[in-house]
Order: structure tokens, then C-alpha cells, then sequence
């Protein structure tokens, strides 16, 4: 029988071991040193948060991987021999295999501050970081985050839980600024500080000190000024953890190059999710997806291909969502940070400042390219939809109450969307039609 | 995984302390009046309890929920001895179960305890409290004040907010002033908020007999009530909402789960075996107060004496296996250790036959929005019903079951907006919209 074996259980390598097995009865072996079973990434906060155990995350019960002869192995991969066709584990044995999925994810990126690797100094990824941040916050009153994206603010939120004060050092002018517009990100940074985050933007790292116990003490900014701390995250995005693929047959730049069919250089070897690149990624996409969504896509494909039926990656309109503290966050389609050329984009933020809603739209056709929301839930097939039949703004407008997904007895702002749209567009008056309510997208 | 570190504890702000500082005294007074006190000063002891325990929880849960700003703050309960089966939570058990004990069995031990509550009785039902008036009184305080608890701890949500209001009230006028009314008039107390099969007297000819008997048109007209809402009032608005029109807006025992169980509510067991579990023991409940109940009218109809004793002992033996056992001792008594529903997961027989129709003849659904979830298990976790929500969700398949509550706590901690409580048409509620991906592979392996 062939023997598939995974390298990683996060979401990639996880999921394509479950549609293997649904697709076919092949040997399937998982490797990961992170944790015996598969849990749920971002529910790590939640767990230092004491909203939730261990045990919680993991989102299938211990007997489901016996049950469905998924075959898990703690131990970390060392080395692939390629030729040989087998995976050597850190604990001197090998695994051979038929056929190898590399989905060993990411690393927390340090740029070689001096100090970075100070006790009290990490990054915030693994099952390993977070008993790291618990053991180093233990107790502390003070504590730096450098950079300004997902990861940061999750930390953020995290330590002001147990009570602790945050200094959170962003480069960018406005916060996640690579990612979001101004508006946005404006919104996002009166929420965090709302909740008591000292949010510092233009503020670099420059340098960690510690103490004579190796332990971090302070940070020096890019404008010479120290700050005492006792604990630092390093928050500045995170790359492909593929360092024991390197100096191997299998082609690398920044993550394991792969094709549209994950494939890698070498047969047989795929690779998916956060480690690997594609060589040409489709119209849209980046090269390396390193979200959730992405995994879990990248995984149940391969499966197909492994199981026989070579199956391109066709990921469909892009989505993602987060939380910043309790601002809820969807994104659908495509909105960059800055405009580009022949498009526009319509804006609305309640007054309390803590919703908004950006659509993106093809300033010539007014067909809608994206959506942001913050602080409102919204419909996923339903904003698909619209952006796969470039529906034109207007139209989106005026049956808005379809995409909304909050709760029953929330307060809608459709009309006061559309007020706005009339106010800015004299002479091109609209209405709301649709109401609120389950499958009213099938209408528009 | 490591132990939880010292500095999870709590740390409670001065607000709190004075909250804590309040309560307690409370507490202790009631403890007093119960050991005598409460027979020579009923009144002061039942007001002083009252305010104190009252202020004390205010402030407490004010400083503790209304200081940070409005959204989901399930901060440290995993770690809380009260909230997480530590020696707190097992203290509140021990003593809530041996609240029910005393009550049900030996209220002669609750006497003096009892006697507090005899002025308020008095006012509104014109007679002396007995144990059951007290418990009453005791369980609709309990959901005024851990009601206010909820409103200030979920009052980013409407949803909550509109459900918490609706079973405030449903406790205090259906299950507390009406029955109230309507024993100062002489007429039956009836808790006009249960109806059978829970309420499962009601509908036993002896029991139908009695008030088509009792004088007055108010009798008749709890007779018509409760047939209304059994035969009408179940099918018709689960059809329309699901059973959570019952169990979290109406029913005082999803009241008290909601409101005193809040902090409790993750304790649920949501493995597959105890599914299980749950179909059988719950359908049993049901079975044998339909087959009793069906029983009981043959004989009635074919004039049969012979079962006449059968009914008295039925509603002893039922009133104490599963009454007082099942729905009190562990259904309540037990909250800080297998979670809050325990009695309407495993017992309930009206949230078995809701249940029915909700799993197969209902608008109501929880739906699962696209591809959106991240797995991360709060919506499992603050589960009440053991249900898990993720298995679901993470597949992108609506919910559809028959233990749902309708509660809307799983909508509520999704941090991706990933579930909404949604009454629809009947085609393709099950069915999902399945990820993106997986649309354009239709035809595939």
C-alpha cells in the first residue's frame, strides 16, 4: 500500500491527511514534534486568555486519528532523503515513504536585533511559545510588543488580560498599515487604546538590553529612547520554517517552491500551506499564503492530486478575517492599503467610530472589486457573489442588508450607508430594497 | 501542559472587594435567620439578606463587567477554582445539593429559614410561606440578580440582551407573580410558563378532572392554557423559531441555567459518547410520561378503576427519580461540575419533544458562514448543551440538532462571525454552502 507520509499537523498538513483518507484507504503518517494531536493554531491566545484548555483547541477527539488509521508520530524530520525516499527523524530513525507532503508552516521573523535572543524575548507561534509566554509574563508588570500586525494585537490583548501594560511599537504611520487603509486602521487603533495599550507608531526597535541574568530588561528605540520591560514580543510577520529542507534536492527561495499541483522539484514531494511558494502564483495572489484559509484550501487539494486526480490550486475569490480585542474583522475580494489606478472605493464609519464598511470598486465599470468590514458581520457567499459577477455599487448598496450576518436584534446600518452614498453621489439617488434575512442574496 | 501560574488568580479591583465585603455579610445573615433568628425577626433578617446580598452583587459584578469595554470576557475562567471544578466550584455544589436535600425531604430543617419569607408571602398570597414558596421566591431572586450579571457581561449583544430580559420576566410574572395571584384568590398556583410533558400532571385525567371541577372560570381557563401550548403553542412556534421560543426565553430552568449557570455553562461534556448517552436517557424521560399519560386516559375512558392507584404512584415515583433527583439534586445541584443543562440535556422531557420537531420540522437553523472558521473551539466550549458547534462549522455545515437551545452563545464568542441564529426555509437548511473550494470539485473524486 503507499505510504503518505506528512510532515506538520497544523491546518495544511491535516486537513490533506483527512481528505486523503476520505478519498482513498493509503497509509498515512503524520510527523510533528509540536503536539501529539492537531489543535487549532489561532486558539493559542485563548488558552493564556483562560477562555479556553489545551484540550479544547483540538478540534477532533484523540480516538478520531486511531479510528481513521491516521498514524501520528512525535518526533521532528531532520533531514529528506530524497533519493532514498525517506524522512529522517531527529531521534536517529527514518520513515521511508511513497509519497511526502512537506506542511512544517512558519517561524516568527527576528532581523537580528542585538538582544534578540534574550530571555523574555520571543516570538508568539508555536504550542512551545505560548508556555513560553506564560513562564516569562509570570508576574510582570511591563511589557514591549514590536510590530504591528495579526500576531501583535492577539498578544497585545492577551497580556492585558493578566493585567499587565503594554507598550506596542508599530513602524508604519497607521496601524497594519501594509494591509490596511488609513481608515481602518485608525479605527483599530482607537479600539487598542481603548483597552489601556500604549499604541506608538513610527517607532522602531532598535536594540533589546538585558540583564546580568540574561534576562530582557528594556528596549532601545529608533529615537534612542529606553524603555524598561521585562518581556518583549516579536511580532513582524512570520516566514517559512523549511531550515532543514535547505542544502537538499528540493528547490527553495523563500519557502519550498512548488506548482500550481504543489508539487516541488523532486517527485513525489508536495508542499502546502504557510512553508510553501509558488513559482507562479495566480492573478491576485501571493506567492506565499500564510493564513488559515489558505492551508486548508492548499491541503484538501493536494489530497486530490495524491489520490489520482491532478488537481490544479484554484482558491477562488480571496477572504480573510481576524479580531482586533472585540472589533470583528472580514475581508472579501481585494482592498489594498493604497488605491491603485481606475479604482475607487466608497467608505462608511458609524460615529461612535468602532464599524465601518469599504467597498472597492472599478472606478470606470462601478463593479465591485472588495469588501472591508469591521465590526460587522457579513455575508461570505454573499459578498462572493457580488465580486464573481462584478455586481455594480449601487446595486450592492441597495441589497446590503442581504450580506449582513450580525446577530437578530442587531442594529442595522444599511440606511445609513446609503444616506451617506446619496449625500456623496447627488443625482444618483438609491433606496435599500432587500431586508435583512436568510438566503434574501438568492434575490439580487 | 503546565499548571496554571500563581498570577492567574484573580485580580480584583477595589469596587469588587467592597462587592465581596457586602455579599458576604448577606450571605451570613440569611445563614442566621436560618439557624433561628428568621422565626423572631423575619422581617429584618429577609430585608437586610436582601439588600446586602443584593448591593454586594451589583457592585461586584458592575466593577468586574461594566470597567472594560463592552464584548466577550471569558477572561480566567479556565483557570478559577469556581469555574473550572476547583475546590470553590466543589464547595457551591456540596451546598447546593445539600440545599435541595433539605428542601425537598427535610424542610423541617429550613423551618426558621422558611419563616423569613412568611411576611412576603403573606402580602402576596394572603397565607404563611411553605417550602415551595420559598424556593420559588429564592429561584426568581436568583435570576433577577445573575440576570443582571448577564445583561452587564454580554451587553455587546442584542441578542442576549432582548433573551435575558425575556427570561427575567417569563421567571418573575409566569413563575412567580401569577401563581402568586393566583393562590391569594384561592384558585390553583399554577406555574403558567410549564405545560406537558414537563409540567407532566397536567394533562393526567385526575389532574384534568380537578380543575374542570374547581370552581370558577379561572381554573378552566389553566386547563385551556395548557392544552393550548401543548398542542398548539410546541408545534407552531418551534416550527417558526426553533425550541429556543421555550428553553431560553421562556422555561424557568433554562432561566436559572442562563443566568446563576452562566459561569458555569463550559463545563458540558461535548464528547461523542456522551451524545450518546443523551439520545437514550432523554427519550426515555419522554416515553414514559407519553406511554404513562396514554395509559392513564385508556383507563380513564374505559372507566377502569384498576389503575386509579397507578397515577399516585407514578407522580411519587416520578417526582422523586426524576423531579427532585434528576431535575434538582444533579440538574442544579451539580452545575459547577457538569455544566448548567445537565437536566435538559439528559432528562427534559419537553426539551425532547421541542427537540423532535426542531430536528425535523423547523425554520430554525445555526448557520455557518462560508469558509470562515478557524477551529478554534469557543463555540464547542461555551456550549451548554455539550453540542460541538465546531465540527460543524469548521466543515461548513449548518447546525441542525436536536439539543440546540438556541441560546446564542456560540454566535456570541465566535471571534470570526462565523454562526448566526437564523429561522429560514425549510429546503436546504441542513445542506451547507460549503467552502468556496470545494464547489468548483462538484464533479470531482
Amino acid at each position: 500500500m503507499e505510504h503518505v507520509v506528512i510532515i506538520g499537523n497544523g491546518i495544511a498538513g491535516i486537513t490533506a491527511a483527512r481528505h486523503i483518507r476520505k478519498h482513498s484507504n493509503r497509509r498515512l503518517t503524520v510527523i510533528s514534534d509540536e503536539s501529539k494531536h492537531f489543535f487549532s493554531r489561532p486558539a493559542l491566545m485563548y488558552i493564556y486568555m483562560g477562555h479556553m484548555k489545551y484540550e479544547q483547541t483540538k478540534p477532533y477527539e484523540d480516538w478520531f486519528w486511531k479510528e481513521n488509521a491516521i498514524d501520528l508520530v512525535c518526533d521532528r524530520v531532520r533531514k529528506i532523503d530524497t533519493k532514498g525516499k525517506k524522512a529522517i527523524l531527529r531521534s536517529g530513525s527514518s520513515i521511508p515513504f511513497d509519497k511526502l507532503i512537506i506542511a512544517t508552516g512558519s517561524k516568527p521573523n527576528k532581523f537580528g536585533w542585538p538582544g534578540q535572543d534574550l530571555n523574555g524575548v520571543q516570538g508568539f507561534y508555536s504550542l512551545q511559545d505560548l508556555e513560553a509566554v506564560k513562564k516569562s509574563t509570570a508576574g510582570i508588570r511591563q511589557a514591549v510588543i514590536v510590530g504591528g500586525g495579526l500576531i501583535g494585537v492577539e498578544l497585545a490583548e492577551m497580556l492585558v488580560t493578566r493585567g499587565i501594560s503594554v507598550i506596542f511599537m508599530v513602524r508604519e504611520t497607521h496601524f497594519w498599515g501594509v494591509v490596511l487603509p488609513e481608515e481602518e486602521g485608525d479605527l483599530v487603533a482607537r479600539h487598542i487604546k481603548n483597552h489601556h495599550v500604549d499604541l506608538q507608531f513610527e517607532t522602531e526597535l532598535k536594540e533589546i538590553v538585558g540583564d546580568s541574568d540574561g534576562k530582557v530588561s528594556a528596549v532601545i528605540t529608533g529615537k534612542g529612547e529606553k524603555v524598561p520591560c521585562s518581556f518583549v514580543g516579536l511580532t513582524v510577520g512570520v516566514s517559512p520554517n523549511i531550515d532543514f529542507i535547505k542544502n537538499t534536492a528540493i528547490e527553495t527561495d523563500r519557502g519550498v517552491l512548488i506548482n500550481s499541483c504543489f508539487e516541488t522539484s523532486i517527485e513525489d514531494i508536495y508542499a502546502i500551506g504557510d512553508c510553501a511558494q509558488f513559482r507562479e502564483p495566480s492573478t491576485g495572489r501571493r506567492p506565499v499564503e500564510q493564513v488559515w484559509y489558505t492551508g486548508k484550501m492548499h491541503g484538501e487539494t493536494v489530497a486530490r492530486t495524491i489520490c489520482g486526480k491532478e488537481t490544479p490550486y484554484m482558491p477562488g475569490i480571496w477572504f480573510n478575517s481576524a479580531k482586533f480585542f472585540d472589533i470583528e474583522y472580514q475581508t472579501y475580494g481585494t482592498v489594498m492599503s493604497q488605491q491603485k489606478e481606475g479604482e475607487k472605493s466608497f467608505y462608511w464609519e458609524n460615529p461612535k467610530g468602532d464599524k465601518c464598511v469599504r467597498i472597492v470598486f472599478d472606478s470606470t465599470t462601478q463593479a465591485v472589486l472588495g469588501f472591508n468590514f469591521f465590526g460587522i458581520r457579513a455575508r461570505h457567499t454573499t459578498c462572493e457573489y457580488w465580486i464573481a459577477n462584478r455586481e455594480k455599487l449601487p446595486n450592492v448598496l441597495c441589497s446590503m442588508a442581504a450580506s449582513n450576518f450580525d446577530p437578530e436584534f442587531f442594529k442595522c446600518f444599511e440606511k445609513d450607508i446609503i444616506s451617506q452614498y446619496n449625500s456623496e453621489n447627488p443625482g444618483r439617488m438609491i433606496t435599500l430594497k432587500t431586508k435583512k434575512g436568510l438566503f434574501s442574496n438568492r434575490l439580487t | 501542559m503546565s499548571p496554571p501560574q500563581k498570577h492567574t488568580q484573580p485580580v480584583r479591583s477595589r469596587s469588587q472587594r467592597i462587592g465581596l465585603l457586602l455579599f458576604f455579610p448577606g450571605f451570613i445573615i440569611a445563614l442566621i435567620g436560618a439557624l433561628g433568628a428568621g422565626s423572631i425577626y423575619p422581617k429584618l433578617f429577609f430585608l437586610a439578606s436582601l439588600c446586602f446580598i443584593t448591593i454586594g452583587s451589583f457592585l461586584y459584578f458592575s466593577a468586574a463587567y461594566l470597567s472594560a469595554p463592552a464584548g466577550i470576557r471569558n477572561n480566567r475562567i479556565m483557570f478559577a477554582s469556581l469555574s473550572s471544578r476547583g475546590s470553590i466550584g466543589v464547595i457551591i455544589a456540596l451546598f447546593f445539593i445539600a440545599f435541595y436535600i433539605l428542601m425537598y425531604w427535610f424542610p423541617f430543617y429550613l423551618e426558621h429559614f422558611i419563616a423569613m419569607f412568611h411576611p412576603l408571602s403573606r402580602m402576596l398570597r394572603g397565607k404563611p410561606a411553605e417550602q415551595y414558596f420559598m424556593y420559588g421566591s429564592l429561584y426568581t431572586f436568583t435570576i433577577i440578580i445573575m440576570g443582571a450579571r448577564a445583561l452587564m457581561k454580554y451587553r455587546h449583544s442584542r441578542y442576549q440582551i432582548v433573551r435575558t430580559c425575556a427570561v427575567i420576566f417569563s421567571q418573575f410574572v409566569f413563575a412567580f407573580l401569577i401563581p402568586s395571584i393566583l393562590a391569594a384568590f384561592n384558585e390553583p398556583e399554577k406555574y403558567v410558563n410549564y405545560f406537558w410533558p414537563l409540567s407532566y400532571k397536567d394533562l393526567f385525567p385526575s389532574n384534568v378532572n380537578y380543575l374542570l371541577n374547581f370552581e370558577g372560570a379561572i381554573s378552566k381557563f389553566l386547563l385551556a392554557w395548557t392544552i393550548l401550548l401543548t398542542f398548539a403553542g410546541t408545534p407552531v412556534l418551534t416550527f417558526f423559531f426553533g425550541k429556543r421560543w421555550y428553553c431560553s426565553w421562556i422555561c424557568g430552568c433554562g432561566g436559572l441555567a442562563n443566568t446563576l449557570g452562566d459561569p458555569w455553562r463550559q463545563l458540558s461534556s461535548k464528547t461523542l459518547a456522551s451524545w450518546k448517552i443523551e439520545r437514550y436517557s432523554i427519550y426515555s424521560v419522554l416515553s414514559l410520561i407519553v406511554i404513562t399519560t396514554a395509559i392513564l386516559w385508556l383507563n380513564h375512558l374505559f372507566g377502569g378503576e384498576l389503575l386509579g392507584q397507578l397515577s399516585g404512584g407514578f407522580i411519587r415515583f416520578y417526582g422523586f427519580a426524576i423531579g427532585m433527583i434528576f431535575a434538582g439534586v444533579i440538574g442544579t445541584g451539580l452545575y459547577p461540575i457538569f455544566g448548567t443543562r445537565v437536566w435538559c440535556r439528559f432528562g427534559c422531557p419537553q426539551a425532547a419533544l421541542l427537540g423532535i420537531i426542531q430536528r425535523f420540522f423547523s425554520r430554525f437553523r445555526i448557520t455557518t458562514n462560508g469558509a470562515q472558521c478557524m477551529s478554534c473551539g469557543n463555540c464547542s466550549t461555551y456550549c451548554e448543551m455539550g453540542i460541538d458547534v465546531r465540527w460543524y462549522a469548521q466543515r461548513g455545515q449548518n447546525i441542525v440538532r436536536a439539543s440546540c437551545v438556541g441560546c446564542g452563545m456560540c454566535s456570541a464568542v465566535c471571534p470570526r462571525g462565523v454562526l448566526n441564529l437564523e429561522n429560514g426555509p425549510l429546503a436546504g437548511r441542513i445542506k451547507s454552502d460549503a467552502l468556496p473550494l470545494i464547489k468548483s470539485f462538484k464533479s470531482g473524486i
